[in-house]
């Protein structure tokens, strides 16, 4: 038998994402998919003028943005206190604290806990740190079913995909893809779709909800994240719309959170300013449908084995550095992938990671260092136009990080002379000297006169092809002004 | 070697080697007033529309008039079983019964599979929040544990009308202490929803699709 007949879940595509090339390669596959940009620019429009609506209903807004903004400063600059006190509040309500320095190690450690239960299967809450450390597949190795529950991430575990935005991960995918792949795969893991489903978002909501209902009904163990953690109780909070995350948190014997280091808040009062920040930038809704809130176990109701899996996996390396520690600030809300240019053309494929969009372009590089083609590549995935900032309600300097990144990037890079340094040593020698500036103007001159016809050159060969590739420049003239200005005044230098 | 936490910490420490400041109250200051009402005319009015915005079945009811007014939207709705938590006010439990609808106790503790059996839920609630249509469970004993909530199909939840309040802040100044005490919290925003799909919004995914509320208010004296 090979892997593929053994696999309990769906496969994910093949290929790792640090083993993408360039974004600028991949965004060229994916602007060549008109149905693509269709569906991107169906559904970020609609939620870009959600959020906007819903934020001016806050006269506050800019106030609120403000707090969010330093609560997470202080707890940032001290994230080891509050990791210390969240560790003592968790152990204290009953849960069981794990601390993974990276993805391999978390992944571990979860793999053995649900191992230890003694079953084969898990039920998990749309979480991005799980996807981050690729938990799904740690899971699979060892045997173990991991079954997504969220509609969309159901529709990309389903459709042997990889989520393309933080919020809705399918929104790469219209209502026709989602019946197809519905219709095809429900029926190998469990309760089929029925066969004569329309491609009615109600329909096709109601398939999932009758898809995982015996799942739901029969987990022993579940997966979640958590969007905050209060450190004064060891509270965790996680934010939802479908109540399939009230599901995996409440039904199941054991529940195991994974939760990066930086989503820790101080104090419950720290929840007025995000519990209003976030829904407004996320859905455009004045609130999510389903919020949970739980402190380790409650005897009689839910889980009785609770764990807490705290991860690094590089966000200390962006602790480290103070440019780029406000990245950690983020609270997943995805506004800046919404209101972004570049993401609106591209989609999340293109950025080759779980985290794509503006944030995930400071993001990356920094949990994952800039050694790989693709990390050193994402820091010029964005025209710097400052939208993001605009929307990020936790005020994330994303343009002027990205700009402190490319430096970061040109500084590794240092040693491989490229076409810009050369082009740049070629300009220097140029005007340095008057007459070198001349000599220049009389070649670009002569050149205009071979080609008497031509008023923009296209594509030059290398090493001008980089420049020229995305635009026309118009032909030098025949004659300078230094030329003309000797030639009118007679007047020689 | 170092075991992961101390790794970790140790990291976070080096990391921050830049923060000379101790307190971080001291350090980064918060210019945030909270617990602060948000000003409007009509809080009960606003907490009606905003429920009724995001799709649930709103009815304003005198004190006197819950225990019908819980058994007539019942019936309205069809149900027909119904699990009720131990410490739900007796008017309404008796109301219920009356009403010919199969009343199952949730002790000892129903099954998954028997909670799924059953129609619907009703409650009382915690924290109504006025600006944003949301009900907060602290899952006292009027509320029972999470999971009767959310596996019927039908919650119909009473609210208080001192219990609203205007808006976010107001509602988790209130709700501290029972997190404090290490009770969860549920927040309900209308019924279960989606907008996965095409950014088309459906009602009723996981959760309960139907949200049944009763605002009940003391008659003017």
């Amino acid at each position: 038998m090979t892997e593929q007949a053994q696999r309990r879940t769906p496969a994910p595509p093949p290929g790792t994402y640090l083993g993408m090339p360039t974004f600028q390669k991949n965004a060229k596959v994916q602007l060549a998919d008109p149905q693509l940009r269709s569906n991107l620019r169906h559904a970020t429009g609609t939620i870009r003028a959600k959020r906007a609506e819903r934020v001016a209903e806050v006269p506050e807004w800019e106030q609120l943005r403000l707090a969010g903004e330093a609560i997470k400063n202080r707890t940032l600059r001290h994230l080891d206190t509050y990791l210390v006190q969240l560790e003592e509040s968790l152990t204290k309500a009953g849960a069981t604290v794990h601390w993974a320095r990276d993805a391999a190690e978390a992944n571990a450690i979860v793999v053995g806990l649900v191992q230890a239960k003694g079953v084969d299967e898990v039920v998990k809450v749309k979480s991005m740190a799980t996807q981050e450390i690729e938990l799904n597949e740690a899971l699979e190795h060892a045997g173990i079913a991991a079954w997504e529950t969220d509609l969309a991430e159901l529709i990309v575990q389903l459709g042997h995909d990889r989520p393309s935005h933080i919020l809705v991960p399918a929104i790469h995918r219209n209502r026709a893809e989602v019946r197809e792949i519905f219709l095809r795969e429900m029926k190998q893991y469990g309760t089929p779709a029925p066969e004569d489903i329309t491609d009615s978002p109600a329909e096709l909501a109601g398939a999932a909800r009758r898809h995982l209902r015996e799942k739901f009904l029969r987990a022993k163990v579940a997966v979640s994240g958590a969007n905050f953690a209060i450190a004064e109780t060891g509270t965790l909070v996680v934010v939802e719309s479908e109540g399939n995350g009230r599901m995996c948190l409440t039904l199941p014997e054991t529940l195991i959170s994974v939760v990066g280091i930086e989503k820790v808040l101080p104090t419950v009062e720290d929840l007025e300013v995000f519990m209003r920040l976030l829904p407004r930038s996320s859905t455009g809704e004045r609130m999510n449908p389903y919020t949970s809130v739980w402190t380790g176990v409650t005897p009689g109701d839910g889980p009785q084995e609770v764990h807490v899996v705290l991860v690094d996996n590089g966000r200390t390396n962006a602790l480290a550095d103070p440019q780029g520690r406000p990245a950690l600030r983020c609270i997943r809300c995805s506004a800046c992938l919404n209101i972004c240019p570049v993401y609106e053309r591209v989609g999340g494929h293109a950025y080759g990671s779980v985290y794509p969009g503006p944030i995930g372009a400071v993001l990356n590089p920094q949990l994952r260092g800039i050694s790989s083609k693709i990390d050193q590549s994402l820091p010029y995935a964005s025209s710097l136009c400052g939208a993001c900032f605009d929307v990020c309600p936790v005020r994330i300097p994303i343009p002027d990080m990205l700009v402190h990144l490319r430096h970061e990037v040109a500084e590794h890079k240092r040693g491989h002379v490229g076409v810009q340094q050369t082009a740049m040593a070629v300009a220097g020698w140029v005007l340095s000297d008057h007459k070198h500036f001349e000599l220049a103007e009389r070649a670009a001159g002569l050149a205009a006169r071979a080609l008497p016809n031509t008023t923009h050159l296209g594509p030059l060969p290398w090493p001008a092809s980089p420049w020229t590739r995305a635009r026309d420049l118009p032909m030098p003239p025949a004659e300078s002004f230094r030329t003309w200005w000797r030639k009118e005044r007679g007047e020689a230098r | 070697m170092m075991n992961a936490r101390d790794e970790i910490l140790g990291r976070v420490r080096a990391a921050l080697a830049d923060v000379v400041q101790p307190d971080p109250v001291a350090d980064v200051p918060v210019e945030w007033e909270f617990g602060r009402a948000t000003a409007m005319p009509d809080v009960l009015g606003r907490f009606v529309e905003m429920c009724e915005d995001y799709q649930a079945r709103v009815v304003r009811a005198a004190d006197g008039d819950v225990a019908a007014q819980v058994a007539a939207l019942l019936a309205e709705a069809g149900v027909s079983s119904v699990v009720l938590p131990s410490g739900l006010d007796a008017g309404w439990r008796q109301a219920v019964a009356d009403a010919g609808i199969t009343v199952h106790d949730d002790d000892p503790q129903l099954s998954r599979a028997e909670l799924d059996a059953i129609d619907a839920v009703v409650t009382a609630a915690a924290v109504g929040i006025a600006e944003t249509g949301t009900i907060v469970l602290d899952h006292a004993a009027d509320q029972g544990r999470r999971a009767l909530t959310l596996v019927p199909d039908t919650h119909l939840v009473v609210v208080r009308a001192d219990q609203v309040v205007s808006d976010v802040p107001e509602a988790v100044a209130r709700l501290v202490s029972a997190v404090a005490d290490g009770a969860p919290l549920t927040w309900i925003s209308g019924p279960s929803a989606t907008s996965d799909i095409e950014l088309s919004r459906v009602e009723g995914v996981h959760g309960p699709r139907n949200l049944l509320v009763i605002l009940a208010e003391q008659p003017p004296e």
